[in-house]
C-alpha cells in the first residue's frame, strides 16, 4: 500500500512485514512530522526577526542591520498613535463581544427565555458570514454616504448630518464585536455548564435573588474563564484584518495589521517597517496567549467540577424573559438578518441603490450571471476547493502523528514539538503572509507565487486547530487498544492505520470540515501571498470590493454564504448518521 | 411546622418521557421536630426535599411552611426560593470558592430584603461561626478548609439567616466514617438545642435512626412507611422497608392458629409464635421478619417459655470481636443470628435458637 506523507512524497510499505522494518518505519514517519513542523513553525518566524533588523536592500545596496526599522516604527507619534489605536481597537472589540456573548450564555444556561434553541444555531454565524462579507454589508447598513440607516434618518426624519458612522473606532469595534460575541458565547457556555449548580442554588435559598446570583456567584466564579475568554478576543481582535482594512484605512485610522498591509503595498514596500510592526504586533499576541494559557492552567483554585450529573437550575425571570428574547433577536437581526439582506437587495440591482420603491422596479438577477461569467470565476472557486480540501487534509493528518507521539509516548522533548505545532496560535494570519513572503521570496525553492505558498499558509495557520480536534479524541484512546494490536503482531505503521486513525475519526472528521469552511474565507495571509492568476474566494471579494463592483460582490457574497450554509448542513445531517464530532 | 400534601413532581428532561420523580408525598412535621427522607439512590428523596426548598417546581400538591402556602398547584402559587427563608445545606457543601469563611456566611445577611448594619452583621456571624467553632479561622479561604470544616460552614450559612424550615441533603455523605459520627452527633445536639425544624435526606440507616424523630421510607418514588425510628427497625411495613433498614432474616408461612394476641404461624424452619396483628386471620400467608440479632442462640437447651425454640446446625460464622455472626442450617432454611462472643458452638456442630415472639414482624405482602 502506498500512503503520502505531509511533504507529498510516497511511503510504500505492506502489511505483515518484519518487525525492524516497522520500527525503522515509525521512526521515519515520526522524524518527518518533526522536520516538517519545526520548518513550518520556526523558519518563518526566525527569518521575520532577522528582517526586522534589516534595511531595505535594492539592487546597488545590500541589506546591512539597523535598529532604524523600530525606530521607525515605535519612536515617533504617529508610531504610538498607532499602537494606541490598536489596543484600544481590539480591547474595545473583546470586551463588546464578551459583554455580549456572556449575557446570552447566561440567558440560554440559567434563565427560561423563550427560542432556547436558536442561540446555538446562532454560534455558527460567524463561519458561515466571512468577515469581509459581513464588513461590507455594514458599510451598506451604516455609512455615511450609502447608509440605508442614515438614509433613512435622513428621509424619515429630516436629519441632515448622518446619525451612523461606520468609518470610526465605534464603528470597527461594533461590527468585529458583533461578529465575535458567538466565540465567547461558546467559551463562557463551556465554563457556566462546568460549575456545581448547588453553588448558585445555596446563594437562592440563602436569600439572593436571580440577578444577585448571576453578579455575585455565577460571574464571579467563572471569572479565570471569562478572564481567558477575553485574552482570546483580544488576541483575535488585534489580528483583526478585514475590519480595519476596510473600515479604518479609508480615513486614515491605522491599527498594526492594516499598516502592515499599508507598508507592504506602499511603493517602494517597506518590508522591514512591516517587519518591525509585524514584531509589536507577535509580541501582543504572545503575551495575550500566554497569560491565557496560564489562567486556564491555574484554574484549580476555582474548580468547581464535582462531575456529578445535575441538570443546571433554570430560574424563572418572569416577564423580563421577554427583554432578554428582545434582545436576542435584535442581535440575530444585526447579525444575519439585516447583512444578509442588504447584500441580497444589492445583488438585484443594476447599479447600487439603497432600498426605495422606485430601485424596487429595478430588480434582476442579472448580477449573478456576470458573476458566473466572470473571467476566471471557476478557477478561483477550484482554487479555493483545492487550498481548503488539501490544507485539511493535510493539517489532520500531520497533527495526528504529532498528538500520537506527544500523547501516547514518552520520546523526551515531545513538548517541544507540542509547543512548534501550538505556536501559530500568535501568528496573526498577515503576520504569518508577510513572513513567508519574505522568506520564499529571499530562499527561492519556485513556491512563491504559486499556489504551494497559499497552501504552506494555511497548514501553519489551521496547525493548532488540527491539534486541539486531534488531541481531544487521542486522550480517549486507551494504551491497550494499540498494545492488544502490537501483540497480534501488527507494526507501527499498520497499528496507526488500522487502529489509531479509525478511533481518531470523529475528531478528525470534524477538524477536517471546520479546517475547510475557515480556509475558505481566508483573507489575511492570502492577502500577501497571491498572484494574478492564484486568486481564491475571499481575494476575488476583496477585489471586487477595491474596484467598487458592489453588486458583483454582493452577488457573490450570497452565493458564498448559502454555499456554505448548505455545506455545513449537509455535514451536520451526515454527522449525525455517521457519529463526527460537533464542528 | 411543615406539611406536604399530594406532592408529585416530574422530571422533562429534553426530548425524552416525563419521568414522575415524587408522588403523592404526604407528611407533616411538628415545628422543632427532625425528619428524616431515607431511601436508596433514586427513590425520591432528594426530589422532594427539592421541592419543599422551591429548586423543583412540583407537578402538583400543596407545600406549607408555619401555616404560610409556599407552594400550591390549585392556588397557583409558587413562592420562589430565595423568598422562602428556608436553610439548606447541599451534599457538596456549596461552599463559595472565591470567597472568606466569614464572607460566605455573612452572604445571606447580605443580601436579604431587611438592612442590616455590617456590625450587626458580623455579630451575627461571629455568633454562629463560634457556634459551629469556626471563629478562628473567619478570615481564611474557604477552599482551604478542611472536609468536616467545610461542612460545618455550609451549616453556619444556613443557620445565620435564622430559618424557618432547614433542609438538610445527604449533609454528612462526604465526610469521612470516623468524622461522619462525630457530625452525626453534633448535628443533633444542635438541632435539639435550637428547636429548628428539619428535614434529613440520607441513603444511610443507621443515620436516620439517630438522628430523627421521624423516618419517612422511600422507594420508587413513593413513601412506603412513616414512623419513629423503633417502629421503622422493629416493625418494618413490608419487605423493601425491612431489607433496607439493616439486615434481616425473611421468612413465609401460613398462620395455623393462635390467641387473640398469639399467632402460630407454620413456616419452613418449624412453627414460629408471632404477636398478633389485626386484619391476619386464619390461613393467611404471610412473611416474617426477625433480625439477626434477636435469633438468640446458645450451646445448651434454654429453658422452655413463649419464646419458639429450634434447633440448627452451624454453617459458618465470623468472629467480629463485639459479637459473632452466624449462619445457621434449620430444616434446610439458613438464618442468619449475631450472638454475644461466648457462644462457642463449632462449625458442623448442633446449636439451640430461641426466638421472642415480640421480634418476629408480620411483614404486608
Amino acid at each position: 500500500m502506498a500512503v503520502t506523507t505531509p511533504d507529498g512524497s510516497t511511503v510504500h510499505t505492506s502489511l505483515g512485514q518484519g518487525w525492524g522494518r516497522s520500527f525503522d518505519m515509525k521512526w521515519v514517519i515520526i522524524g518527518l512530522c518533526i522536520v516538517v513542523v519545526a520548518w513550518l513553525a520556526l523558519i518563518p518566524l526566525g527569518f521575520l526577526i532577522w528582517q526586522s533588523f534589516a534595511s531595505t536592500s535594492t539592487a546597488q545596496v545590500p541589506a546591512v542591520f539597523t535598529l532604524e526599522n523600530y525606530a521607525t516604527a515605535f519612536g515617533t507619534t504617529d508610531s504610538l498613535g498607532l499602537m494606541f489605536n490598536s489596543l484600544k481597537f481590539a480591547f474595545g472589540t473583546a470586551a463588546f463581544a464578551l459583554v455580549l456573548g456572556t449575557f446570552f450564555a447566561w440567558v440560554n444556561e440559567r434563565t427560561n427565555t423563550p427560542f432556547k434553541s436558536l442561540f446555538f444555531a446562532m454560534s455558527i454565524v460567524p463561519l458561515i458570514i466571512p468577515g469581509i462579507l459581513f464588513t461590507v454589508s455594514w458599510i451598506m447598513l451604516a455609512s455615511p454616504q450609502i447608509g440605508i440607516f442614515n438614509q433613512i434618518f435622513r428621509d424619515w426624519f429630516g436629519l441632515t448630518t448622518p446619525l451612523f458612522n461606520i468609518y470610526s473606532l465605534t464603528g470597527m469595534i461594533w461590527v468585529d464585536g458583533l461578529h465575535y460575541a458567538p466565540i465567547a458565547f461558546l467559551l463562557v457556555t463551556a465554563a457556566f455548564r462546568s460549575m456545581d449548580p448547588s453553588l448558585e442554588e445555596s446563594a437562592l435559598m440563602s436569600g439572593a435573588s436571580v440577578v444577585q446570583v448571576a453578579f455575585k456567584i455565577t460571574l464571579k466564579l467563572a471569572w479565570p474563564a471569562i478572564l481567558a475568554a477575553f485574552l482570546i478576543l483580544f488576541v483575535r481582535g488585534i489580528e483583526s484584518f478585514e475590519v480595519p482594512a476596510l473600515l479604518g484605512l479609508p480615513v486614515g485610522l491605522r491599527v498594526y495589521t492594516s499598516a502592515i498591509y499599508d507598508a507592504v503595498h506602499s511603493y517602494p514596500s517597506d518590508i522591514g517597517l512591516a517587519s518591525a510592526y509585524a514584531m509589536a504586533l507577535l509580541l501582543i499576541t504572545s503575551l495575550g496567549i500566554y497569560y491565557q494559557s496560564r489562567l486556564s492552567s491555574q484554574g484549580s483554585r476555582f474548580s468547581t467540577v464535582t462531575g456529578k450529573g445535575f441538570r443546571p437550575r433554570v430560574s424563572d425571570i418572569g416577564r423580563w424573559r421577554y427583554a432578554t428574547a428582545g434582545i436576542f433577536i435584535l442581535y440575530c437581526i444585526f447579525v444575519v438578518a439585516l447583512p444578509f439582506l442588504v447584500l441580497f437587495w444589492a445583488s438585484l440591482q443594476k447599479y447600487y441603490a439603497a432600498p426605495s420603491w422606485a430601485a424596487l422596479h429595478n430588480l434582476s438577477f442579472a448580477a449573478y450571471g456576470k458573476v458566473l461569467a466572470y473571467p476566471g470565476f471557476y478557477g478561483v472557486v477550484w482554487n479555493s476547493a483545492k487550498l481548503a480540501i488539501g490544507g485539511a487534509t493535510v493539517v489532520m493528518l500531520l497533527t495526528s502523528v504529532i498528538c500520537w507521539i506527544t500523547i501516547k509516548t514518552k520520546i523526551p522533548g515531545r513538548w517541544v514539538l507540542d509547543m512548534l505545532a501550538s505556536l501559530p496560535l500568535v501568528f496573526p494570519g498577515i503576520v504569518l503572509g508577510l513572513s513567508l513572503m519574505i522568506f520564499y521570496l529571499n530562499f527561492d525553492i519556485g513556491i512563491y507565487g504559486t499556489l504551494w505558498i497559499m497552501l504552506m499558509a494555511y497548514v501553519i495557520k489551521f496547525l493548532p486547530y488540527g491539534m486541539r480536534y486531534n488531541s481531544t479524541s487521542m486522550i480517549q484512546i486507551h494504551k491497550e487498544l494499540e498494545e492488544s494490536a502490537a501483540m497480534s503482531g501488527a507494526s507501527w505503521f499498520t497499528i496507526f492505520r488500522r487502529i489509531v486513525l479509525p478511533l481518531l475519526k470523529p475528531g478528525l472528521m470534524a477538524g477536517w470540515i471546520y479546517i475547510i469552511v475557515v480556509s475558505v474565507r481566508e483573507l489575511s495571509s492570502s492577502i500577501l501571498l497571491y498572484s494574478p492568476g492564484n486568486e481564491v474566494i475571499s481575494i476575488m471579494i476583496w477585489e471586487f470590493w477595491q474596484n467598487g463592483q458592489y453588486i458583483e460582490l454582493s452577488a457573490f457574497g450570497v452565493m458564498m454564504i448559502t454555499a456554505l450554509f448548505c455545506f455545513l448542513m449537509v455535514v451536520q445531517t451526515l454527522s449525525k448518521r455517521f457519529g463526527v464530532k460537533d464542528v | 411546622m411543615l406539611s406536604v400534601e399530594n406532592l408529585s413532581t416530574t422530571y422533562q428532561a429534553p426530548g425524552a418521557k416525563p419521568v414522575l420523580a415524587a408522588s403523592n408525598i404526604n407528611f407533616s412535621v411538628p415545628t422543632g421536630r427532625l425528619f428524616t427522607l431515607l431511601g436508596p439512590s433514586g427513590c425520591g428523596k432528594t426530589t422532594t426535599l427539592r421541592s419543599i426548598a422551591g429548586l423543583e417546581r412540583p407537578s402538583k400538591g400543596v407545600i406549607k411552611a408555619h401555616d404560610t402556602v409556599v407552594y400550591s398547584s390549585a392556588g397557583n402559587i409558587f413562592v420562589a426560593p430565595n423568598h422562602r427563608q428556608f436553610g439548606m445545606v447541599f451534599q457538596s457543601y456549596a461552599i463559595w470558592p472565591h470567597m472568606t469563611v466569614f464572607q460566605n456566611a455573612a452572604f445571606p445577611l447580605q443580601v436579604q430584603k431587611k438592612r442590616l448594619s455590617s456590625k450587626d452583621i458580623r455579630d451575627k456571624v461571629m455568633k454562629v461561626l463560634a457556634a459551629v467553632s469556626l471563629d478562628h479561622v473567619e478570615e481564611r479561604e474557604a477552599t482551604r478548609l478542611s472536609g468536616g470544616q467545610q461542612q460545618r460552614l455550609a451549616l453556619a450559612r444556613a443557620l445565620v439567616m435564622e430559618p424557618r424550615l432547614l433542609l438538610l441533603d445527604e449533609p454528612l455523605s462526604n465526610l469521612d466514617a470516623k468524622l461522619r459520627d462525630k457530625m452525626r452527633f453534633e448535628l443533633k445536639k444542635m438541632q435539639r438545642e435550637l428547636g429548628l425544624t428539619t428535614i434529613y435526606v440520607t441513603h444511610d440507616q443507621s443515620e436516620a435512626l439517630a438522628l430523627s424523630h421521624e423516618i419517612a421510607v422511600m422507594n420508587e418514588g413513593k413513601i412506603v412507611q412513616i414512623g419513629s425510628p423503633r417502629d421503622i427497625y422493629e416493625r418494618p411495613a413490608n419487605t423493601f422497608v425491612a431489607d433496607f433498614i439493616g439486615t434481616t432474616n425473611f421468612v413465609e408461612g401460613i398462620v395455623r392458629g393462635g390467641t387473640d394476641d398469639r399467632l402460630v404461624v407454620d413456616t419452613r424452619i418449624g412453627q414460629l409464635n408471632v404477636n398478633a396483628q389485626p386484619g391476619v386471620s386464619i390461613g393467611a400467608n404471610v412473611s416474617l421478619s426477625i433480625r439477626p440479632e434477636d435469633v438468640h442462640l446458645s450451646d445448651t437447651a434454654p429453658a422452655p417459655s413463649s419464646n419458639s425454640l429450634f434447633v440448627g446446625t452451624v454453617r459458618a460464622k465470623v468472629f467480629l470481636g463485639e459479637c459473632q455472626d452466624f449462619k445457621i442450617d434449620v430444616n434446610e432454611t439458613q438464618l442468619l443470628a449475631r450472638a454475644h462472643p461466648s457462644v462457642r458452638t463449632l462449625v458442623g456442630e448442633q446449636i439451640h435458637i430461641a426466638i421472642d415472639p415480640e421480634k418476629c414482624t408480620l411483614l404486608a405482602a
